[in-house]
């Protein structure tokens, strides 16, 4: 199973990873939930998320985009979610992921508006 | 005559090959870049999973229903929210490895909603701090991590009321 999910996951990065720069625009209201949701279909190591967030945001990408993408890319998992499900349930994996998408969300808008403030 | 059933995670793993077949068919160049990428991954992932099947194997040894009960279980109370928190900080590690831990330990009467802040905190690792401050400061990489533990305590609240 992990060798499966691996050999997913490697598969799915490179073909989005191309369209990160042209799906984050710098929209303040589509940027953080485009950003989640790119995050939730890339899933793999947090550090690689920062790696990929940090060159985004060199290349433009607002801060709302890339921390809603690098939370999501560490807590909420599309290719994970057979795996969490079979090992601690349907509910709970769909709840989780669920509620860690939205938070990913509230939390890069907490950030920008409390950076700003800073 | 009886046939076996395949099982789930053969088939999709058979499912993976063939989309990997696919692909190579389609572009033998995409198709190794995607096993390049495969292969660093496996790389990285083999001494984090190595660690955690040894803390799996040294919480079997020490860690009985009993003492998983008392600090993590039912009546374990708030000091059972701050032992998820820094042991979900405390164990880092890809969810695929850290979901058979953690089912292990729900067994040995894990809460759920303990279950949820573990693997809601996995952008929060020191290891991973100093790469996270490099590219967008040490403010924000403090006030990330700050937030995703509270908003941890929140998800596993409302997982734990909804999945117990």
């Amino acid at each position: 199973m992990i060798a499966g999910i691996l050999l997913l996951i490697s598969f799915l990065n490179p073909i989005f990873q191309r369209y990160y720069p042209k799906i984050f625009t710098g929209n303040y209201f589509w940027d953080p939930i485009l950003g989640a949701l790119a995050g939730s279909v890339a899933f793999g190591i947090p550090v690689t998320s920062y790696i990929a967030g940090g060159e985004l945001l060199q290349k433009g990408v607002s801060l709302l985009a890339v921390t809603a993408f690098i939370l999501a890319w560490a807590t909420v998992g599309l290719a994970m979610l057979p795996i969490e499900i079979k090992f601690l349930g349907r509910r709970f994996a769909i709840l989780r992921n669920g509620l860690n998408f939205i938070n990913s969300i509230v939390i890069a808008i907490l950030v920008t508006i409390i950076l700003n403030f800073l | 005559m009886k046939v076996k059933k395949i099982p789930n995670q053969w088939k999709f793993l058979i499912v993976v090959a063939a989309i990997y077949l696919t692909a190579f068919w389609l572009s033998e160049d995409f198709f190794w870049l995607a096993m390049g990428d495969f292969w660093k991954t496996l790389e990285k992932v083999l001494p984090i999973i190595g660690l955690v099947f040894f803390i799996m194997f040294f919480l079997n040894l020490f860690l009985n229903p009993e003492i998983i009960k008392k600090h993590l279980g039912k009546d374990s109370g708030w000091k059972g929210w701050i032992y998820a928190v820094i042991g979900s900080i405390a164990i880092s590690g890809p969810p695929y490895v850290l979901m058979p831990m953690i089912s292990d330990l729900r067994k040995h009467g894990m809460k759920t909603e303990l279950a949820a802040v573990f693997l809601s905190n996995r952008s929060v690792q020191p290891v991973f701090l100093p790469v996270m401050a490099h590219y967008f400061g040490l403010t924000y990489a403090i006030l990330v991590s700050f937030l995703i533990i509270i908003f941890s305590v929140w998800n596993g609240w409302v997982v734990g009321k909804y999945c117990e």
